[in-house]
């Protein structure tokens, strides 16, 4: 039988916190794909999504992190990335910094709507709610705000892990709440976003989850350092690394 | 300007009229705190204040959490929720973009109704209007419907300096009035007491001011409202003036809405002889016909209701109804600022309903007293940047007020764009950092970043760095808890993961790809 | 220059992007049909749902055929025990007199009653302009079966008679109805409910300014 990602040429956004800090990340992205049938590519050209910069008010220096990636990923059908956050950037904020550059701006639309967080491709593009992942685990599952409310990828990471064998997914009281990262918020308001952390921390236990999983690092780094430093013993885990586990893994 | 007509308002104080009886610092009514609001600390420093305060967080984060559920629920039992929003959004535009026409329209219709209409450019403007129709009556006190733009002109404390009492009506603003405290909410302005506080205040403070706390009063809710009805009852039937905002003016009919829930709203709109009303130019809608989108999402939208108890409508003066001496204020203080701003006009279709700062996480956390504003949450670190500019340091301070969430942008029945334009407020603070002469380690740091990020050759040495620096701290797996700062903002209550021994690129590389 | 010219230069400069001379609706389109009948809910008529969403806010409902009405306002009078009501001058005749008719004390507000006299009445009986199903709403416009405004506001029982033929759907039938009023110089009054807080710990209390007892007979034709 064809694998549903035959012959697909995929360019993997690895996003910039993947690549220095959760590498294991873009790496199962990596395996899942592949094992669908895809050919993964890393265009080693990129960088980010500049939303650092951007969000912080730093539009020039968004604007070359722009360049960057849509000269990394022209001419890819497909760009697949592990963070709602980063695709939702891409999305929604690349145009709008590239709008006085024609000549960027037509190449940065083609890039932007090729662009599809991890969940979106497997559903959308590639059709396949089961990836054959085994993961015998109590999970809760945190909505990050930017999956949800900018690259609105809706129910498709829980269509994803309700299809995961083993799995068990428990109720994260509160889900839709921001778990205070907000990226330069967390250094420019650390006591809110230490309190929001915890909030969320406190749920993610309360959930009484093994595990508490979401599509972006960087919340995941937030919600993690908390449960860490409080000794709670749930572990943070990448949407992608659940996947990605099958019964030979 | 503001010095002049503040140096005016306590001459005519001290020179007293019959109210102050020579006694210029008795006041009439209860002080607020002291200091400025826009003197206040940068935000994160207020917040961090005000996180220390576990009563008023609880209080807060029970308080939001209903009123998001009660919301969610109303809204969700309209069809045509969507319709309706855009519709507003829509509506709100094209009165703004067509604002001066619309005004005009609106004052013909008023003048002809027989009401009086003023202008304001500003809140010493507006407040001494106000005064000098109230010295004109001849009495020193007045009632107060619950407004937020005479909050936003410190109208209060223009009338005390003037010798005149003003007596706010609406519970909360009771409740904070007589708390010397300062509203934290747009709607539910002592959001942040709870009920026994709220009874400590009225057995304090009540007596000395007109009716007295029952003895005995406990702090059940309904006990308490029926305290204020009895305290507030001989101040409705005696008033001469009263005085209000406005929640919309319609321009083809010029007719004034107030939504209440109480009935204080419409005892100061109808008891007195006397009304004035303070509206922002912003408050416009063309027609009448356009009450039936607003009047569909105000309530469902700020209390949760299909909606509110009391709405009262009218047009200038009612023969033998109501007040026969009628004055509008349209008030600009920084109005037309926003207006001009392409990317912040769209904070003047605010209705003010508070579904925004009910929904946001940094809200329930802090409360509105962080804001150095009346106007707190998502619609707060907006707005008060455009009315008020961005010179002071809690003015350039909000707009990072934020995790960009997106929370209060989904709720919003206008459909205010709240993340994109507090990153373009955002990038007004940063250009006029980047514009001072002096160092700061955050434009140091994004100039830094934005030459790495630029290229992927460069970007991946940071990679080889961060290798480094995994392969000296292995086997460790997070950092301590002691690192300097800035790195401390975060690991002070948070492990850091130590870097892995390979980034993803040069694993990549190795693998062989 | 004056504050009026001032703003209204201000207004003109700072919207140099909206095209000179044009229109406002061709400029800024409103996707909205006005004054669209609501839905009713699956196998709910439009009373039916007005007498729900009336009780749904703490008002006392009574559905009463017309001839019935003069009867039933005496009953809840006596039953809330009001000594003393005021009646518009409008108010129709047979319902004044059943009221004379049980003993209660009826005013009338010409001259003017001072706010005091109308805070020591017991209650006000008035007819509407509206009803409106889908929110629980009554509007008064004040006409005369409904007096001035502080009649239905001071005393602390406020009993209203709608006919069955005024309750419409939702708010953009009545707003459209309300135009009528609004061009005649009326004030409108919308009331659903009795008067109501929500300001301490955001939990509803019934009664605080406005009247404390909403009692709505729906006048049905016989």
């Amino acid at each position: 039988m064809a694998r549903p990602g035959e012959n697909l040429r995929v360019g993997l956004f690895a996003t910039c916190i993947n690549d220095l800090l959760f590498p294991g990340t873009p790496a199962a992205v990596t395996r899942i794909l592949e094992r669908l049938g895809c050919r993964v590519e890393f265009p080693t050209a990129q960088t980010c999504c500049g939303q650092m910069f951007t969000n912080t008010g730093y539009f020039e220096a968004g604007l070359d992190t722009v360049k960057a990636y849509a000269q990394a990923f022209d001419g890819y059908d497909y760009i697949v990335g592990p963070s709602g956050s980063c695709v939702g950037s891409v999305r929604h904020q690349h145009q709008m910094l590239a709008e006085s550059h024609p000549a960027l701006a037509e190449k940065v639309a083609r890039v932007v709507a090729a662009t599809y967080d991890l969940s979106e491709f497997l559903i959308d593009v590639l059709g396949v709610d089961d990836v054959g992942a085994v993961f015998p685990h109590t999970v809760t599952y945190h909505p990050s705000c930017h999956s949800v409310r900018v690259a609105h990828v809706g129910d498709k990471p829980l269509r994803l892990l309700a299809k995961v064998q083993g799995l068990t997914l428990v109720e994260l009281p509160d889900a839709a709440t921001c778990c205070g990262f907000g990226g330069t918020f967390s250094l420019k308001n650390p006591d809110l976003s230490i309190a929001l952390g915890r909030q969320k921390a406190a749920n993610v236990v309360a959930s009484g989850a093994e595990y508490v999983v979401a599509g972006d690092n960087a919340c995941l780094m937030n919600i993690g350092g908390v449960l860490h430093r409080e000794g709670a013993g749930v572990k943070p885990i990448h949407l992608a690394q659940i996947l990605a586990r099958t019964e030979a893994s | 300007m503001t010095t002049t007509v503040g140096k005016d308002l306590g001459e005519r104080a001290t020179s007293g009229s019959g109210a102050t009886s020579g006694t210029a610092h008795k006041r009439l009514t209860p002080a607020p705190p002291p200091g400025k609001l826009e003197d206040s600390p940068a935000f994160p420093a207020a917040a961090k204040r005000e996180l220390g305060n576990t009563q008023q967080r609880d209080n807060l984060l029970r308080a939001t959490a209903t009123i998001r559920a009660k919301r969610a629920a109303r809204a969700a039992e309209v069809d045509q929720w969507e319709e309706l929003r855009v519709a507003a959004a829509a509506i709100k535009d094209r009165a703004h973009r067509h604002l001066a026409d619309y005004l005009e329209q609106a004052e013909a219709n008023l003048t002809r109704a027989g009401a009086h209409v003023h202008w304001a450019r500003d809140a010493a403007e507006a407040n001494q209007i106000v005064v000098d129709l109230v010295c004109q009556t001849g009495v020193h006190e007045v009632v107060k419907v619950k407004s937020m733009v005479t909050q936003e002109t410190e109208l209060n404390e223009a009338l005390e300096a003037a010798g005149i009492a003003a007596w706010e009506t609406d519970l909360a603003e009771l409740i904070v009035q007589l708390g010397h405290d300062r509203p934290s909410h747009v709607l539910v302005p002592a959001i942040h007491r709870n009920r026994s506080e709220i009874r400590d205040i009225f057995v304090k403070e009540m007596g000395l001011y007109g009716q007295a706390a029952p003895e005995g009063i406990s702090d059940q809710p309904a006990e308490l409202a029926a305290a204020a009805r009895r305290h507030l009852r001989d101040k409705f039937l005696r008033a001469e003036v009263g005085i209000s905002g406005g929640n919309f003016i319609v321009a083809d009919t010029g007719s004034l809405v107030i939504v209440e829930s109480e009935g204080n709203g419409r005892m100061c709109l109808t008891l007195p002889k006397t009304l004035i009303s303070v509206v922002g130019i912003e408050k416009v809608v063309p027609t009448f016909e356009d009450l039936e989108v607003f009047m569909r999402l105000l309530p469902r939208s700020s209390t949760g209701e299909r909606m509110n108890p009391y709405t009262s409508m009218w047009t200038g003066v009612t023969p033998g109804d109501g007040p026969q001496d009628v004055h509008v204020v349209l008030v600009d203080n920084g109005r037309t600022n926003a207006l001009a701003d392409p990317a912040g006009r769209q904070t003047l279709r605010c209705i003010r309903c508070s579904a925004c700062m009910n929904t946001c996480p940094v809200y329930a956390q802090v409360g509105g007293h962080a804001y150095g504003s009346v106007y707190p949450g998502p619609i707060g670190i907006c707005l008060t940047p455009l009315l008020r500019g961005l010179d002071r340091p809690i003015d350039r301070s909000l707009p990072y007020a934020c995790t960009l969430c997106g929370a209060c942008t989904e709720v919003c029945p206008v459909k205010i764009e709240f993340p994109d334009l507090i990153v373009q407020l955002r990038r007004r603070v940063a250009e006029s950092k980047q514009a001072e002469r002096r160092p700061h380690l955050e434009t140091t740091a994004m100039a830094g970043g934005r030459f790495v990020f630029a290229r992927g050759s460069r970007f991946g040495l940071v990679g080889y760095v961060t290798g480094l620096a995994g392969r000296v701290l292995a086997p460790r797996r997070t950092f301590g808890r002691h690192l300097p700062w800035p790195a401390s903002l975060w690991t002070r209550a948070r492990d850091l993961p130590v870097p892995p021994k390979r980034s993803f690129r040069h694993w990549w590389k190795g693998a062989g790809r | 220059m004056s504050a009026r010219s001032e703003i209204l230069a201000r207004i003109r400069a700072g919207l140099s992007d909206v095209p000179a001379g044009s229109a406002p609706d061709g400029d800024v389109p409103v996707p909205w049909e006005y004054g669209r009948a609501g839905a009713l809910p699956a196998g709910v008529d439009v009373l039916e749902l007005f007498v729900e969403r009336c009780r749904d806010y703490k008002a006392v409902v009574e559905r009463v055929a017309a001839d019935g009405v003069p009867a039933a306002v005496v009953r809840h009078l006596t039953e809330a025990g009001v000594a003393s009501v005021v009646l518009p001058a409008g108010l129709d005749e047979a319902w004044r007199d059943a009221v004379v008719a049980a003993g209660v004390e009826v005013l009338g507000d010409e001259p003017l009653l001072s706010a005091a006299a109308l805070d020591a009445v017991g209650g006000v009986v008035t007819g509407a302009r509206v009803g409106i199903a889908e929110t629980g709403t009554i509007v008064l416009d004040h006409a005369p079966d409904q007096g001035r405004r502080a009649l239905t506001l001071v005393p602390d029982l406020h009993l209203c008679v709608i006919g069955a033929e005024q309750v419409v759907s939702d708010v953009p039938e009545a707003v459209a109805l309300l135009r009528a009023s609004i061009e005649a110089g009326r004030p409108l009054t919308w009331v659903s409910g009795p008067s109501a807080t929500s300001d301490i710990e955001l939990q509803r209390v019934e009664g605080v300014h406005g009247p404390r007892t909403l009692i709505i007979l729906l006048r049905e034709v016989s």
